[in-house]
């Protein structure tokens, strides 16, 4: 599956912000730059509805909106709910020839909060029924916008307020969901990685979700400094670093086939381009504490599961 | 209007709210099945696999999910419907706050039922008494022919562009849900000129322009945004304010369906039976109002100034209505079909009581819980709170103000 | 809230916002400005596509870049981003 699209970085560039300045997300907030880069993929026409969360309260604090297109938010667990009902209602009204349009996107966004934990029924139901929209999880890996709880998508060894590092017990002591994994085994049409980064890859992808028929999940890491306790300043380098780790490699499984992307297939290719796990989590304050003799074990544990996860995924893409 | 030829059908409360959200060209339906409610999803299932509907049916994994399907469906311009009971609308409690908060139209049959815990699928009013504040306006029926009527007139009392409030018809689970009857129904084409297309009011949106307000890719709105404390209340006055306008459009929906149908509820808000003269009489919500009336009968035969006030509609709570019907009774015996622990008496009880303390006159007025998880109501228990109603007025002595009836023990 | 906050009568039905976010400024939130380097800009616009707020815009009619400084929240990410280190974040009362 390709998509026709072709664009330049200058066709990106001058293309109109419909996710528009003046929201008030933190400085250095990666999810307000994956949102923005999502944007700029829409074809158009497009509906577009939000989860609770951190992007969803940043860009609409009433009277103010920065949503050039029509947006919908009604609760937190509910966002893959909110999109059947309007793609269902799309559907008939095009067929009731009470709506113009010839086709309308629908496109769905949650943060790792809503959709890892209370928004996996929605998600899961609105995947089996099939609706045709697109979901794209902003994993910032804890429900940021309440103030840094752990969820389903924190990693191992972080600290987050519910999962505080204390002299006892250092940070979250669960592995990250794998929560794309969960999603590809729904045998969807699409499921892939996306880190903001790589700008091409994960605007190309997108696309694709959205020109896909059918479902399909988006899962961008989106570092967040103030719950990762990183120089805000350094949000789109993390982004990087989790990549060249391969603590979040970039893939995409098209009806179930998986296939490596250019950034992960380079280090596959060539393994001495990969990143020790260190060089990522000594950014992060969040990982801070296991810099330390008592704790440093669970760097070595981070960097085992990682590893085995990798392995994992390199033999699902044909690459031993 | 002349009254038009109706076709009698044989159907059971649950048939005859689906058969009536069929006639009245829904777009959307986003359901769950609950007990017993079942008939309404699948006799409309049947009509979608027929293609006798030209809905979308989505079969959702919750509730929740099915309210808000309904709720961002209806934003984006569909006519939605939805079903269910007790734990079921207990699950979309949230989103039922929301639906009304974000003014969408739609309509939903609730089949009473209790709450848990223990579990029962019988009928009771818990389920949908503890929604009252939550923004829909609450029409309660005492049959499957008045179930038909509702549900057809939901549709335009909702999407009333003057109103824009959800709406939920609440029929009696399994007395009337599960029980045969026969309905009188509109032709098609009749119901579907009724019910019309669906009118859109005009919001400013952040562009300046005035848009129709939907989901439309041609004039973006915003819905359901972040309030702080500077704006939420007014949010919710203006949510009060189309309460207020709602019993005029709840009365002309109601007239205007009387003058094609012949069928007419009371005045759309409140019925009365036999208030005229009474000096005793009964309040009461739902299908036990039927056997209320057959008691009245039977008293009024043997002299005693009998009647009943029946409320249709709940939310709007008709005020005005219920204390102009109630001035000259002596004794009011409200039943309530669902407890409030701990609130001394059950719901609609607090709500006559406190409508009429601004009366001019106060009659005594008690509560008797009645009929929980399905308990069965004899007519005997009836006469026995006439019974008691008339020996208050004889002693001028209340002896308990908050009674259970056809409880053991 | 001041009195100039409208009434419940005048404000748009069921929140729908009135409106744009371009109307709140944010660019007072700022500590540290990106200042660029006008001769070691390549024009990669890495920038522009990378800051989270659309605060750095390509603008094709000057073939050039543009900052706005209204909406620019100095987090520094277009600097640490920059391949050829063309933008300095310097502290805002120096500039």
């Amino acid at each position: 599956m390709s998509s026709e699209w072709k664009f330049t970085t200058k066709d990106i560039a001058e293309k109109p912000d419909l996710f528009m300045s003046g929201h008030r997300a933190c400085a250095g907030c990666a999810p307000a730059t994956v949102l923005r880069l999502v944007m700029k993929a829409l074809r158009g026409p497009t509906i577009t509805t939000f989860a609770t969360g951190c992007m969803e309260v940043v860009s609409t604090i009433y009277p103010y909106t920065s949503w050039k297109i029509p947006w919908i938010h009604t609760a937190f667990e509910n966002v893959a709910a909110n999109a059947s009902g309007i793609e269902a209602a799309l559907k008939i009204l095009k067929k009731k020839g009470r709506i113009p349009q010839e086709h309308v996107d629908v496109v769905a966004f949650a943060g790792d909060g809503g959709t890892y934990d209370i928004g996996i029924q929605a998600l899961s139901g609105a995947v089996e029924r099939g609706h045709d929209f697109l979901y794209v999880l902003y994993d910032n890996e804890a429900y940021m916008n309440t103030g840094i709880q752990r969820s389903g998508g924190t990693p191992l060894g972080a600290s987050t307020t519910t999962s505080p590092a204390g002299t006892v017990i250092p940070g979250k002591l669960e592995y990250k969901k794998p929560i794309a994994e969960i999603m590809v085994a729904h045998e969807m049409p699409y499921v892939t990685t996306a880190s903001p980064y790589y700008w091409r890859d994960l605007i190309t992808k997108a696309r694709k979700g959205i020109e896909v028929d059918g479902p399909a999940f988006l899962h961008v890491l989106a570092p967040c400094p103030r719950g990762w306790r990183s120089d805000i300043s350094k949000s789109i380098e993390l982004s990087r670093l989790a990549v060249e780790t391969c603590v979040f490699p970039l893939w995409e499984a098209i009806n179930g086939e998986y296939q490596l992307s250019a950034p992960s297939k380079g280090i596959a290719l060539k393994p001495e381009r990969k990143k020790q796990v260190k060089e990522y989590l000594e950014l992060q304050g969040r990982f801070r504490h296991l810099f330390t003799p008592k704790f440093e074990k669970v760097i070595d544990e981070i960097q085992r599961i990682t590893d085995e996860r990798w392995q994992r995924l390199l033999k699902k893409c044909g690459i031993a | 209007m002349k009254i038009v030829k109706q076709k009698m059908l044989a159907l059971n409360g649950d048939e005859a709210v689906a058969y009536a959200a069929k006639q009245s060209d829904v777009d959307v339906v986003a359901a769950y099945p609950i007990t017993p409610q079942t008939i309404i999803v699948e006799r409309f299932s049947e009509y979608v696999a027929n293609g006798e509907v030209d809905t979308e049916f989505v079969c959702v994994e919750s509730e929740h999910s099915a309210l808000t399907a309904c709720l961002t469906a209806a934003a984006t311009g569909a006519r939605t419907f939805t079903a269910t009971a007790s734990a079921g609308l207990a699950l979309m409690h949230e989103i039922l706050y929301v639906t009304s908060g974000c003014r969408a139209p739609v309509v939903m049959a609730v089949a009473n039922r209790a709450l848990s815990a223990p579990i029962n699928i019988h009928c009771d009013h818990s389920d949908s008494m503890v929604e009252r504040d939550c923004g829909w306006i609450h029409i309660y029926v005492e049959n499957s022919q008045e179930a038909y009527d509702s549900i057809i007139q939901a549709f335009r009392i909702a999407e009333n562009p003057e109103l824009l409030l959800p709406v939920m018809v609440c029929l009696d689970g399994f007395t009337l849900s599960h029980t045969l009857e026969n309905v009188q129904t509109l032709p098609d084409d009749l119901v579907k000129k009724f019910v019309g297309a669906r009118q859109f009011p005009f919001v400013t949106n952040h562009e300046g322009k005035t848009v129709p307000f939907k989901l439309d890719p041609e004039n973006p709105v915003t819905i359901g945004p972040l309030d702080l404390y500077d704006y939420y209340f007014e949010h919710k006055r203006q949510q009060e304010e189309a309460m207020q306008v709602a019993p005029k459009i709840i009365q002309q929906v109601h007239e205007e369906y009387a003058r094609i149908s012949g069928r007419r509820y009371g005045d759309g808000l409140i019925e009365q039976y036999h208030l005229e003269d009474a000096e005793t009489a009964i309040v009461c919500v739902g299908s036990t109002s039927g056997t209320v009336k057959t008691v009245v009968n039977e008293l009024r035969s043997k002299g005693t100034k009998a009647g009943l006030l029946r409320l249709r509609t709940f939310r709007p709570l008709p005020v005005k209505e219920i204390t102009k019907a109630l001035e000259n009774v002596k004794a009011v015996a409200v039943m309530d079909r669902s407890l409030s622990f701990g609130g001394h008496g059950g719901a609609v009880f607090h709500e006559i009581r406190h409508v009429l303390y601004d009366a001019p006159t106060h009659p005594y007025i008690v509560s008797y819980i009645y009929g929980l998880g399905g308990r069965d109501t004899h007519p005997n228990l009836i006469h026995k709170i006439y019974h008691d109603l008339q020996r208050t007025l004889k002693t001028q002595r209340i002896e308990e103000p908050v009674q259970f009836i056809g409880l053991r023990g | 809230m001041t009195t100039q906050e409208k009434g419940w009568k005048e404000i748009p039905m069921a929140g729908v916002c009135w409106k744009s976010s371009t109307q709140y400024l944010t660019g007072d939130w700022k500590t540290y400005k990106p200042v660029r380097d006008l001769e070691k800009c390549t024009r990669c616009l890495v920038c522009v596509l990378f800051c989270p707020d659309g605060a750095i815009r390509w603008k094709p009619e000057k073939e050039d870049i543009e900052f706005d400084y209204n909406f620019c929240k100095g987090c520094g990410i277009c600097a640490n981003e920059c391949p050829v280190d063309a933008i300095e974040m310097k502290l805002e009362e120096e500039t």
